[in-house]
């Protein structure tokens, strides 16, 4: 009955089983985890840290951001302005008390990256160089190249190995959050290579996870991101924040849908319709001038760019590709040595997917899903209303993004809100007694539900990619960059059925070792609970704000919805919509402006 | 161009098989489509148990690198159409152990990367709200060797890594040579002292091929021919000058 | 400890806490006796490295030479009588080659382990071999010069 060690085969007398025990947890090794996991280990040494990714921690997608990281940094810039130039990107949905302590926090954070040795790019003196960015009135984006996530990923790894009290669990999927006595209190996890399932206990877990691309059509998005952490606080009972407002970046490879990073246009490029006419002006972005503009037509924010692309095509004037239609990103005029010096990433990658030189030829884009500004609903020190839970990152939502994110601004929350989880953990979990042992109990139940659910599960007919595709074309074709009630209910009975067929999934592979196809299912029934609640969240904000447009609904409703939409899991694993008012402390809401000055004047 | 290709993968499961077999399998053949895509057609459509990793597809997070006829390569970044007709063969990174299919056990470079000390290693630290001025030619000493996103593909193709898995390998040195030739950084001589050994630079033997494979031109072959370089002169220094004199 | 709970009907679990770590059968691939034989670059390689052999039989040759040019005309007719023999000469037509292959995989290698810079610019490659080809050439030319005029 007992098989030998070493004989893998599935056998149902043996489960793998451990547990093992760290004061904090943390799930996801992106900027947000590795910038926490370095916060508590020089907050106190002796607090013992986990960090348990799916993937080695250099893979995550803070590795591919490209554009740059905002700061305040030259004299004629201020606190004020960045904060200002954030809470009108974001529509007025940011909370301004967050975005306060987030825009003085940021340039100490990048500064602190410049001494882990990260290699920002410089003026001729040696003095750190900042670049214009999209819906910035000021230069202020600090920027490695094109590469800048790349190089801070690497930076905050590489320094995050001198620290012993830092353990990582590389390759290990979290499958559900521990709860007990009503406060998480670990995780549960697969070891990817060997297939056994170890509860990971904490006296607080911290979700750096990233956000969820993948659950649309074309996204800028790696394979890896598809709303873990979201869908583990969810259905732990955590509240997810501001769900339906989903970003779209301007410009990314059509069939491909890589990103080509904003600081493309802030160097100067030109976004051209088939007829080679800067089609922004149209759009209440300003007027085309050779140079950029801050705040102004290619530097305008992202939603509104998306949104000027959608109604060109409306007009049939976008350029009709292979993959559908596009419009042209010029940069020829830039020259080839800027080019090199300060796009060098995208040129490589315009060649390597498209076969075109951006030197000397027009790049195709199109609107891309990007970011979510939505997720699991935190406070200013990234704590969850669900005690010992904490979130930081593209998976958290503060908010300081609120209806839409202004470029650049995501690495540094990655390092702002990654400390101050870090701190805030560490000072939580210095109260808490240690885990319970029994807790051993929710891996060997999470174990019963992967054998029954998946692998040892007979019958079933459904592909998972056949679902999976089908929830990315349903929520691109209607819950994209422009929503109805209508394409919105179509959504919801559509993603109601793909969860139903997703119980009838049927796994090629039933091993344990290194079973790849299995977390791909378990990524599906992520993705498919929050792409439930990115609807239902859309579905009852009944306005159009930054990146949530609806077409029934096309002005802004401050009267109303000057709110957050939290949508919780209700007892049937409904999601339930409640509002909470948005946090305005210094700037009333006012009219959303570029290219221009206000109509009553600022 | 034929619409369709053979793949040949190399298969390996430890729960069933003794050593890695190959399955052969027929995917269309799309002029934008790399490796990677055809793997996932197969995957997704023909057979789930294919197992590979993958995540960013646009050849900067690392994780795809495979051999694709018998040269290291990244999934993502090799175009199926420079091998039509086919058969294009994929198997796993050499030189190092297999897990599964086309996966390897690349815990080892991580140990290595670790030994290599690739911080800031400082005496004496400037105030936080201090940058450390450094010139655009100070960032372009080191730039290059920055570059690495640990595809490991330089290991597939190190014989020496191959022959002898004790060496430190081209990616660990060059991130130490990162570090060395950082303005901001005073741990040369600690990172002296770690690699300059046979396990470490003076196991290279300039067989280039690591540079040859880099899908980045990190050049991590100049980066341990340099370091040999430094090496040298530090020891002819250390023989010629008295003990303690810089 | 064992529990029970969740586990299906009639099945003893065993519940291992802290098992020693349980690692799957990695595949070890060998590498062939022949791997310098499976690729031109790493024949390419064996052959330069393998050329140093030549190197050192001309350089002791040349002292062999200079050898037998001191010890008076007798031993320097019987050197050279020597050195006329078929063999000798294939032999050191073998060994010229290599050392060519030797010289030229040198310089095309050098400049790889040196960074120039000027002005920012990283100085290429065939700036650094190009001389050092010609002062190559000049030297040669220089020993030749002297040797064959006697």
């Amino acid at each position: 009955m007992n098989s030998r060690l070493g004989d893998v085969i599935i056998n149902r007398h043996v489960i793998m089983l451990d547990i093992s025990s760290h004061d904090i947890v943390i799930v996801g090794g992106g900027g947000a985890g590795l910038r926490a996991a370095i916060a508590i280990a020089e907050t106190d040494p002796q607090l013992s840290v986990a960090v348990v990714s799916k993937v080695y921690p250099m893979r995550s997608h803070t590795v591919a951001a490209e554009g740059g990281a905002a700061g305040v940094h030259l004299d004629d810039d201020s606190h004020d302005e960045h904060a200002y130039d954030t809470v009108s990107g974001g529509d007025w949905l940011c909370d301004q008390d967050a975005v306060q302590a987030f825009v003085k926090e940021a340039p100490l954070e990048l500064m602190r990256l410049e001494h882990w040795g990260c290699p920002w790019s410089r003026e001729p003196d040696g003095r750190i160089a900042v670049r214009p960015f999209g819906g910035m009135k000021k230069t202020r984006t600090w920027f490695a190249a094109d590469e800048t996530g790349f190089h801070m990923l690497h930076t905050l790894f590489q320094t995050s190995l001198k620290y012993d009290s830092v353990t990582r669990y590389d390759e290990y999927f979290v499958t559900k959050l521990l709860v007990d006595d009503g406060r998480v209190q670990g995780v549960v996890a697969v070891e990817l290579t060997t297939g056994k399932v170890q509860a990971i206990t904490a006296k607080a877990v911290i979700l750096c996870t990233g956000g969820c691309g993948r659950i649309f059509r074309y996204t800028t998005n790696a394979a890896i991101k598809t709303g873990d952490g979201m869908a583990l606080a969810y259905r732990a009972g955590a509240p997810l924040k501001d769900m339906e407002f989903v970003q779209y970046h301007p410009t990314g490879l059509p069939f491909t849908g890589i990103l080509i990073t904003e600081a493309a246009r802030a160097e100067g490029g030109y976004l051209l319709n088939k007829d080679g006419y800067r089609y922004l002006q149209d759009y209440d972005l300003g007027k085309p001038e050779p140079t950029p503009v801050l705040r102004s037509m290619e530097l305008g924010p992202r939603d509104r760019l998306s949104q000027a692309f959608i109604c060109e095509q409306e007009k049939g004037r976008t350029v009709e590709g292979p993959y559908g239609p596009v419009v042209n990103l010029d940069l020829r005029h830039l020259g080839e040595k800027t080019i090199n010096t300060k796009l060098p990433f995208v040129r490589e990658l315009c060649l390597k997917y498209e076969n075109i030189d951006p030197v000397s030829q027009l790049i195709p884009v199109r609107p891309v899903v990007h970011y979510m500004m939505g997720g699991v609903h935190t406070d200013v020190n990234g704590a969850t209303p669900l005690p010992g839970l904490y979130a930081a990152g593209e998976v958290a939502c503060v908010s300081i993004n609120g209806a839409n994110r202004l470029g650049s601004n995501s690495l540094p929350e990655l390092l702002v809100f990654g400390a101050r989880a870090g701190r805030a953990a560490a000072a939580y979990a210095a109260d808490q007694p240690s885990p319970s042992r029994r807790l051993l109990a929710g891996a060997l139940e999470e174990d019963a539900r992967l054998n029954d659910h998946y692998l040892t599960k007979s019958g079933g007919r459904e592909r998972i990619a056949d679902l999976r595709e089908e929830m990315q074309r349903i929520m691109e074709r209607s819950a994209g960059i422009y929503r109805s009630e209508k394409s919105l209910t179509g959504t919801a009975d559509k993603l109601y059925e793909l969860q139903e067929r997703s119980r009838d999934i049927r796994l090629d592979d039933r091993g344990r070792l290194f079973n790849t196809e299995l977390i791909s299912a378990l990524e599906l029934s992520f993705m498919l609970e929050i792409a439930e609640t990115m609807v239902q969240s859309a579905m009852e904000r009944t306005e159009s704000r930054g990146a949530h447009q609806r077409t029934d609904y096309p002005a802004r409703d401050d009267h109303k919805f000057l709110a957050h939409s939290m949508v919780y899991r209700d007892a049937a694993g409904r999601p339930r919509v409640e509002y909470v008012p948005v946090t305005i402390t210094r700037w009333p809401p006012a009219e959303r402006v570029y290219g221009r000055e206000m109509r009553n004047g600022e | 161009m034929a619409s369709r290709i053979t793949i040949e993968v190399a298969r390996y499961n430890p729960a069933r098989d003794h050593e890695p077999g190959v399955n052969s399998y027929e995917v269309p053949l799309r002029k934008e489509w790399v490796v990677l895509d055809a793997l996932n057609c197969i995957k997704d459509h023909l057979d789930g148990s294919l197992t590979f990793r993958w995540s960013c597809r646009m050849g900067v997070c690392g994780s795809c690198g495979m051999m694709v006829n018998g040269v290291p390569k990244l999934a993502c970044a090799t175009f199926l159409s420079d091998y039509a007709p086919g058969p294009v063969r994929v198997e796993p990174m050499r030189h190092f152990p297999i897990l599964r299919d086309l996966v390897v056990d690349t815990s080892d470079f991580l140990m290595k990367l670790a030994r290599s000390k690739p911080w800031i290693i400082r005496k004496v630290e400037k105030p936080m709200d201090q940058e450390y001025f450094q010139t655009p030619a100070q960032l372009e000493e080191y730039r290059q060797f920055s570059m690495c996103i640990n595809c490991l593909l330089c290991y597939a193709a190190c014989p020496i890594y191959g022959l002898d898995s004790q060496f430190t390998g081209p990616a660990a040195i060059a991130l130490a040579q990162r570090y060395n030739r950082d303005s901001r950084d005073e741990g040369a001589s600690e990172r002296l002292d770690s690699l300059s050994n046979l396990e470490g630079i003076w196991g290279c033997m300039f067989f280039g091929e690591c540079t040859q494979v880099c899908p980045k031109h990190v050049d991590p072959a100049g980066a341990i021919q340099q370091y040999k370089l430094t090496a040298a002169t530090e020891w002819l220094k250390a023989m010629v000058l008295p003990r303690g004199a810089k | 400890m064992a529990q029970s709970h969740g586990a299906p009907e009639g099945c003893e679990v065993t519940a291992m806490i802290n098992p020693t770590e349980y690692l799957p059968k990695s595949y070890h691939r060998r590498m062939s006796t022949y791997w310098w034989l499976a690729r031109w670059p790493y024949l390419k390689f064996i052959l330069r490295e393998a050329s140093s052999v030549f190197v050192g039989w001309t350089v002791l040759l040349t002292l062999v030479q200079i050898w037998a040019v001191t010890r008076g005309p007798s031993a320097n007719a019987a050197f050279h009588a020597w050195m006329r023999h078929p063999l000798m000469l294939g032999v050191n037509v073998i060994a010229f080659l290599f050392v060519l292959f030797h010289a030229v995989t040198w310089f095309s290698l050098m400049p790889k382990t040196m960074v120039i810079r000027v002005k920012r610019q990283r100085v290429p490659d065939w700036a650094i071999s190009g001389p050092s080809y010609a002062a190559w050439v000049m030297v040669s030319l220089g020993v030749a010069w002297v040797v064959l005029r006697g």
